[in-house]
């Protein structure tokens, strides 16, 4: 397994952050701006800010054939940015939500984006013709807390959501006019908007911090605030699910997961590193850590004589432990795709507060 | 350090760890506004059951965790009128430099005598199991600090006593 690729960008944290298809260029949310970053040999380079949020910008996401930038804030708006010859173009979307907007995610057919919000809604946002903006439509019903989180499904109707009342969801999001009637699915056949296909309670009632569909989109994983991550296979509209398999662990929360293929979950969160996990529908456990850790096997690390009396003199203390044996320093917020193919991940991104992004191979 | 004290610095240390898993979170109830979800108290899913770990009646800690921020409210050691004071006046003094401090809350909670309110914005910008390793020590500290004092305070005591008596002799 080759090295991760450390991008160390800045000192500040990084709520997200989304490569472009041709992987050339990163959007990171850093505060209130997004800076736009061009990749030149092994480094990225800052090559753009986009400026106009007012708070502390929550979720960047780029779509992969338009290139269109979505962004949403605290201060309760969402933006759509364009790459016109003069420079990013924002345009306004109309959200009505009256608290933060919390994660935005475009569809796979990129038609649709869908926001999470603390205003206890999920909206649905397309691009009318007529008035030449984007419009919103309000996923509301049994969400009694903010969202935290959002998934879609490939078929670009179904939306998994979490959110911080402990339950996993999964809505549909057809939109006349905009989306193509869907292929019936385990998840349902007739899915007008706003129907709950799912509805998922953690295990020890957790807030869900990450949401995920598999390739196939026939299953569903979410993490929990326990620790947990729970898998859940589907039956039939209406049913209860085939398997719902909570693999608990001794790890701290998980933020964020992503699968690779349909038997390969990969997680990173709180403990500063991505975790894998295998199995199938009968069954799933931890396999362990992704990152190998130097200087695990022979303890500390000799410092030098020379070294040692600095710190002591500086710091008063011996030895400097202020650094993690982990690639990132601090937790991390988000875990995306690189590279993929046919739902098999090659390599994967990882960015959060500790202002790096480290591309690793999966 | 005394053998019953390692167990309780060890619990109070792990759970420090599982409750400082802590993220931005914008608050639900107004509009535009962030703050700490623990002193908000405005909604309760958003809150953690509090965990109490005591070493005895005297000294114990509170941690109360929630989405954004996690208060740790620590009662020192009492054992008598003096030391009752001298803890008094120790995190009086602590407490009135609060903003120096940055995790120092500006009041402790009812019925302890310090608390630390550390939110997302500081596991941020500091390292969380620094900020773990300072309240640890903190709690190692304040206790040696305490007797030493009181020590000083018998000590000085007893010189006045003897220079103020000196003339009767």
């Amino acid at each position: 397994m080759a090295a991760p690729q450390v991008h160390h960008l800045f000192h500040a944290p990084i709520a997200d952050h989304s490569f472009s298809s041709d992987r050339k260029t990163l959007a990171v949310a850093r505060e209130n701006n997004v800076e736009l970053y061009q990749q030149s040999g092994n480094k990225f380079t800052l090559s753009d800010e986009l400026k106009g949020h007012e708070k502390t910008v929550t979720s960047v996401d780029i779509a992969p054939n338009s290139g269109r930038i979505v962004t949403c804030s605290q201060d309760r708006n969402a933006y759509v940015w364009e790459q016109t010859p003069t420079g990013w173009k924002p345009t306004l979307v109309l959200l009505r939500i009256n608290r933060a907007a919390t994660f935005v995610r475009w569809s796979p057919s990129e038609q649709k984006f869908a926001v999470g919000s603390g205003a206890r809604v999920i909206a649905v946002c397309y691009f009318e013709e007529e008035n030449d903006w984007w419009i919103s439509k309000h996923l509301k019903k049994p969400i009694r807390s903010t969202i935290t989180t959002l998934a879609w499904h490939p078929n670009s109707v179904l939306l998994a959501a979490g959110s911080t009342d402990s339950h996993a969801r999964v809505f549909s999001s057809f939109i006349k006019g905009v989306d193509t009637r869907p292929e019936p699915s385990a998840w349902g056949e007739r899915l007008p908007f706003n129907t709950i296909c799912g509805e998922y309670l953690n295990d020890t009632a957790g807030w869900i911090q990450g949401v995920a569909f598999s390739p196939s989109g026939n299953a569903l994983a979410f993490t929990g605030h326990d620790s947990s991550v729970t898998v859940v296979y589907p039956s039939a509209p209406e049913q209860p699910p085939r398997a719902m398999l909570n693999i608990a662990t001794r790890l701290l929360p998980l933020n964020s997961l992503i699968w690779n293929g349909e038997t390969e979950i990969i997680a990173a969160g709180h403990d500063c590193e991505p975790f894998r996990f295998h199995g199938d529908e009968n069954g799933w456990q931890l396999a362990g850590s992704l990152e190998k850790k130097a200087g695990e096997a022979g303890g500390a690390r000799e410092e030098s004589a020379l070294n040692m009396f600095r710190q002591m003199d500086l710091k008063g203390q011996a030895q400097a432990d202020t650094k993690l044996k982990s690639t990132h320093q601090n937790t991390v917020h988000t875990i995306r795709a690189h590279e993929e193919a046919n739902g098999a991940v090659s390599s994967f991104s990882t960015s959060g507060i500790d202002g790096r992004v480290v591309i690793w191979t999966a | 350090m005394s053998q019953s004290l390692r167990p309780y610095l060890q619990a109070v240390r792990s759970s420090l760890t599982a409750a400082l898993t802590i993220s931005n979170f914008a608050s639900q109830t107004s509009e535009r506004h962030n703050c700490p979800e623990v002193e908000a108290n405005s909604s309760p899913e958003i809150l953690l059951n509090p965990l109490h770990i005591s070493r005895n009646e005297n000294e114990k800690v509170k941690i109360e965790p929630s989405y954004n921020s996690v208060r740790i409210s620590i009662r020192i050691k009492q054992a008598d009128e003096i030391e009752h004071i001298l803890v008094h006046k120790f995190t009086r003094f602590l407490t009135q430099r609060a903003e120096s401090f940055f995790i120092l809350r500006r009041k402790p909670v009812e019925g302890y005598d310090i608390s630390f309110l550390i939110t997302n914005f500081h596991t941020e910008k500091m390292l969380t199991h620094k900020l773990i390793d300072f309240v640890i020590e903190f709690m190692e500290e304040v206790d040696k600090e305490i007797s030493e004092m009181k020590l000083f305070l018998n000590a000085r005591a007893r010189f006045v006593a003897e220079s103020f008596l000196t003339p009767f002799d």
